[in-house]
């Protein structure tokens, strides 16, 4: 419902059906005009200002005590205070930077990782493709998440940077998987042929031919991780796994936790935190199925299922049963319905 | 049948690498706190019982690295992986043998619902696009981005209390002892619907998408308009042709999204407290009970294996093109 | 000649409304007689496979039909309107009495399904009355009649060739007895010596069996050999319709002389190959008068600005043309 003008040309019968390659620069700034990922695109950017400026705009130090404890919101406190009298709001403003941080870290470490090895494999194939693809089925197999605890349960206060590492370094291979697999029908594809057999080196064509290429792909991995780091940093805080000093969302909720906030109903002291993963999460979610209708155009006219006529009826899109306008009806009583069996019979 | 033991193979393959690292992390851990409870029981443990610490740590300096790996795989052959810190002498194998079946049970039997019941949602909303199912996106777009434990916070905050039907804390009554009878298993569900629920909610988003978009995409096949063109009934074309064809992906996609999963799970059971593996994980870490860590890491990663060789072979009944010709 | 089967009068099909809708069928006119094999040509964006998917109402979204009527003649009865039917009325019409043999005969099989179970779906769709012995014995001799041994009922598509599964599609498309088989580029697929093995295949059958054909195909060449009459599209109209022969000997159209020109002739004198040069124009920006005239080697002055009418002519055929027509 919001490329109208590409919509048309991916369904006509006989024409291309998926996105060409070569357009794929001049139509990379259409992804914006996707109403999905540009609202995603806008949450993220408040987040990550808040990032930046977080820690230095907190009303209080999130770390110091006050003497309101366990106060519900009010003009002093916005999201109400803790135990020992700490700000919740400016818990939530500081922890900010540490969990962008690590989402983008991580996702920074799992994405690089995915390129080198899912488009090495898909590219160079044969035994080294064996071999890494054997190694990312058994990254993707192994549960992610108790590997991460088990590891930094072992490093006594990890610091977020090594904390990101260990993310980054187990959950690359989802993307990796999906790389290769790209990397593989575009190789077969005539333009990157062409290059091979013309006797460009290889780096040269993974650079130039095939990364662009990827872009979405890999876009949408490095996103899909992002949202996992976030999830994990914020888990291992919240069971204690990792320093309790360093605030970020899952120290807000270790701490609600462990001094039995549900108990006291101080739903100020765990609601904010909880909110601001789901709505970043949801906010990454929106940019990643903005990319997906970017590469399947298929999936993008989902909202357009209902057309309306000139006579202002609704008419719905449905496979197997194309729509029949009603206007035909005045058409059929220029041309009366009782058929006439002659025609121009030879 | 080549396919499967394809398969198997890799699995067997991916749970001697997942074996492998686990004898390995140990050896990363700075300081010697497994030295030092040995010193504080020492005249409690028996000389067998400090060789299998010493194996499980690598505390023995004097072995070389391999001979200390081959007695690993001995005791892990016999079924002994060392003893638990917090529940001094109890052997770890009797602890994870203890919580597995609640474990088992609860993220188990509600993944396997959220699957189906994610999948038939999404078959839904794929086939009938514009209808109210689309009006569950939104939604779910949202609830698949809640951390699991969080959700289970919220679920204790809203539903339970001293007057609720839901109880907020652990897996059966107290004063009740652990066996199947008529008291026992009342209260042990009764204990698993919020749980359960929570699981649910969050997991069941992420299947409903998926099988969405698959719909989605089968429905422009060729196939499906020729079934159109066929005049077979609308339930027909959406179930045998577009959602049969739509599941396989999903399958699969279930079998590689289990380890993502059961890790989101394990949480529910620490905000619970309900006495499966996650629980007996979160207590593991804080008392830095590493023989109990290692022993739950293995074998969840031995479920999920198994749980995976079992969606591959639901893939090898559902997919003609896996089977071999003949 | 003889009674008409499908008259399709004024009908318009398009792509999406308003603003962004584009024009694909434009008011065409066309008439399919009673056993005989109408070919339909033209280039890729003529229209022609939008017209055969308009006027069984298969075409996907965001195709619209904007307009016209197809009137069906039932070999009993009166004859009605097939785009006013209901939603049930026309699932019973469809393969009934107008069977469609697809486009590529690679995706047109349900993967999942034997092809025992695809044959015998239809049967079990519009004679709900057969027994399930009954319909493996329909099956199992249709198979027959397109030259397969019966024991591939058992089969999977990917288990057999492209020209099998087109076979397959064939006798799925007969199995009914319906009165009219539309063809969609059946057998661009395969290679030549498999395409006239299954056209001289399907042309016999046709006069055992007795019903009409629609051939779409963009290889003029194999229309003049196998086809009785031919219609030949650009830019969404017909711009001539005349005898297979005619078209051959003495096309009157210069679309029509450039396509023949395109393609190597099977039968008679060798031609030269000349081809058109440009490209088919797009269905957003028609030129405006003929559609063809900035591709035309032989435009003048009218041809810019106004539409030629398609106009019957005296011997038995008809064209959209300024040179011919004053």
């Amino acid at each position: 419902m919001t490329i109208p003008t590409s919509s048309i040309e991916q369904v006509i019968p006989g024409q291309g059906s998926m996105a060409q390659p070569q357009r794929a620069k001049r139509r990379s700034f259409r992804f914006v005009a996707n109403k999905k990922a540009a609202t995603g695109l806008i949450i993220l950017g408040v987040y990550l200002v808040l990032a930046v400026i977080g820690p230095w705009i907190t009303p209080y130090d999130p770390g110091a005590r006050g003497n309101d404890l366990v106060q519900p919101p009010s003009a002093d406190h916005w999201m109400g205070t803790t135990h020992l009298g700490q700000d919740v709001f400016s818990q939530l403003l500081a922890g900010t930077r540490s969990v962008i941080f690590v989402g983008f870290f991580a996702g920074i470490v799992a994405t690089v990782l995915s390129v080198v090895i899912g488009v090495t494999a898909g590219y160079v194939g044969g035994k080294t493709d064996e071999a890494l693809s054997a190694l990312s089925n058994v990254f993707l197999v192994i549960p992610a998440l108790p590997l991460i605890i088990i590891i930094t349960s072992t490093l006594e206060n990890a610091e977020d940077s090594l904390i990101a590492l260990v993310i980054g370094l187990t959950s690359w291979s989802w993307n990796a998987r999906v790389l290769r697999a790209q990397t593989l029908s575009l190789r077969r594809r005539d333009f990157v042929e062409a290059a091979r057999a013309s006797g460009e080196r290889t780096w040269r064509v993974i650079g130039f031919e095939l990364l662009p290429n990827l872009t979405a792909v890999i876009a949408s991995g490095f996103v899909g991780t992002v949202i996992f780091a976030v999830l994990s940093e914020i888990t291992l805080a919240f069971i204690g796994v990792t320093s309790a000093t360093t605030w970020n969302w899952g120290t807000i909720l270790f701490w609600a936790q462990g001094q039995q906030a549900l108990a006291q109903s101080a739903w100020w002291w765990f609601v904010p935190a909880g909110l601001a993963i789901a709505i970043l999460g949801t906010a990454l979610s929106l940019i990643n199925f903005g990319i997906d209708e970017f590469v399947s155009p298929r999936l993008r006219s989902a909202g357009k299922t209902k057309i309306k006529t000139a006579s202002g009826r609704t008419v719905r899109m449905r496979i197997g049963f194309t729509p029949v306008l009603d206007n035909r009806a005045q058409h059929s009583h220029a041309t009366p319905t009782p058929v006439v069996r002659q025609e121009v019979v030879q | 049948m080549k396919y499967f033991l394809q398969r198997l193979a890799f699995y067997l393959f991916t749970a001697w690498a997942a074996i492998t690292l686990n004898f390995f992390i140990p050896r990363m851990i700075p300081g010697d706190p497994v030295q030092a409870l040995i010193t504080k029981y020492q005249g409690q443990l028996s000389s067998q019982a400090i060789d299998s610490l010493y194996v499980l740590f690598g505390l023995d300096k004097d072995a070389g690295l391999w001979s200390e790996y081959v007695s690993y795989w001995k005791q892990l052959f016999s079924g002994d992986l060392g003893l638990s810190f917090t529940f001094f002498p109890t052997p770890v194998s009797e602890i994870i043998s203890n919580s597995l079946p609640w474990t088992l049970l609860l993220v188990g039997i509600t993944t396997i619902i959220s699957f189906f019941l994610g999948t038939g949602l999404g078959i839904l909303a794929g086939w009938r696009r514009g209808s109210w199912t689309d009006g569950l996106l939104p939604v779910t777009t949202f609830l698949s981005s809640v951390p699991y434990f969080w959700l289970g916070i919220i679920a204790i905050y809203l539903l339970t209390g001293p007057d609720s039907f839901f109880p907020s804390s652990g897996g059966f009554d107290n004063g009740l002892v652990p066996a199947f009878d008529q008291y026992f298993i009342p209260s042990a569900i009764q204990h698993s619907l919020l749980p359960a629920l929570t699981i649910l909610i969050s997991s069941v988003s992420g299947w409903i998408l998926s099988m969405r978009n698959m719909m989605v995409t089968v429905s422009s096949e060729d196939y499906i308009t020729v079934a159109h063109a066929k005049g077979l009934t609308d339930r027909r074309v959406a179930m045998s042709y577009a959602a049969r064809n739509a599941l396989l992906p999903n399958v699969s996609g279930f079998a590689l999204s289990l380890g993502f999963i059961v890790g989101g799970t394990l949480l529910v059971e620490i905000v619970f407290s309900y006495p499966g593996v996650g629980f007996q994980l979160f207590q593991a870490l804080g008392a830095s009970d590493y023989p109990l860590m290692q022993g739950i890491f293995l074998i969840i990663t031995i479920s999920v294996l198994v749980a995976n060789l079992l969606a591959d072979i639901a893939y090898l009944l559902l997919d003609p093109r896996t089977r071999k010709e003949g | 000649m003889s009674q008409p089967v499908i008259e399709i009068r004024n009908l318009n099909v398009g792509y999406g409304l308003g603003d962004q809708g584009v024009r694909a069928v434009r008011d065409v006119n066309l008439t399919l007689h009673r056993g005989e094999v109408l070919g339909l040509a033209g280039e890729s964006g003529s229209g022609k496979s939008t017209l055969a998917y308009g006027m069984t109402r298969l075409l996907a979204p965001p195709g619209v039909i904007t307009g016209g009527e197809v009137i069906y003649h039932p070999e009993q009865g009166d004859p009605y309107d097939v785009l006013s039917l209901s939603d049930s009325q026309l699932r019973k019409f469809r393969w009934n009495e107008t069977a469609i043999v697809f486009q590529g005969a690679m995706n047109s099989l349900n993967p999942v399904h034997k092809i025992a179970t695809q044959l015998t779906d239809v049967l079990k769709a519009h004679e709900p009355k057969m027994s399930e012995t009954q319909r493996n014995a329909r099956a199992r001799e249709m198979l027959k009649l397109v030259g397969i041994a019966p024991d591939r009922m058992d089969a999977y598509p990917h288990q057999l060739s492209g020209g099998m599964r087109q076979r397959v599609m064939i006798g799925m498309a007969l199995i009914l007895q319906p009165q009219v088989v539309i063809m969609d580029e059946p057998t661009t697929a395969l290679d030549v010596v498999m395409q006239r093995q299954i056209l001289g295949q399907l042309i016999e059958l046709r006069e055992r069996l007795g019903f009409s054909v629609i051939f779409i195909t963009h290889d003029l060449s194999l229309l003049v050999e196998f086809s009785n009459r031919i219609a030949i599209m650009y830019g969404g109209r017909i711009v001539e319709e005349a005898p297979a022969s005619a078209i051959y000997r003495d096309a009157l159209h210069p679309y029509s002389k450039g396509l023949l020109g395109s393609f190597p002739a099977l039968k008679g004198p060798r031609r030269e190959l000349t081809g058109i040069p440009g490209s088919p124009p797009d269905l957003k920006g028609m030129p405006s008068g003929c559609s063809f005239h900035p591709r035309c080697p032989k435009a003048f002055d009218p041809c810019g600005s106004e539409i030629p009418m398609l106009e019957n002519r005296p011997d038995n055929r008809s064209v959209a043309c300024w040179l011919v027509n004053s």
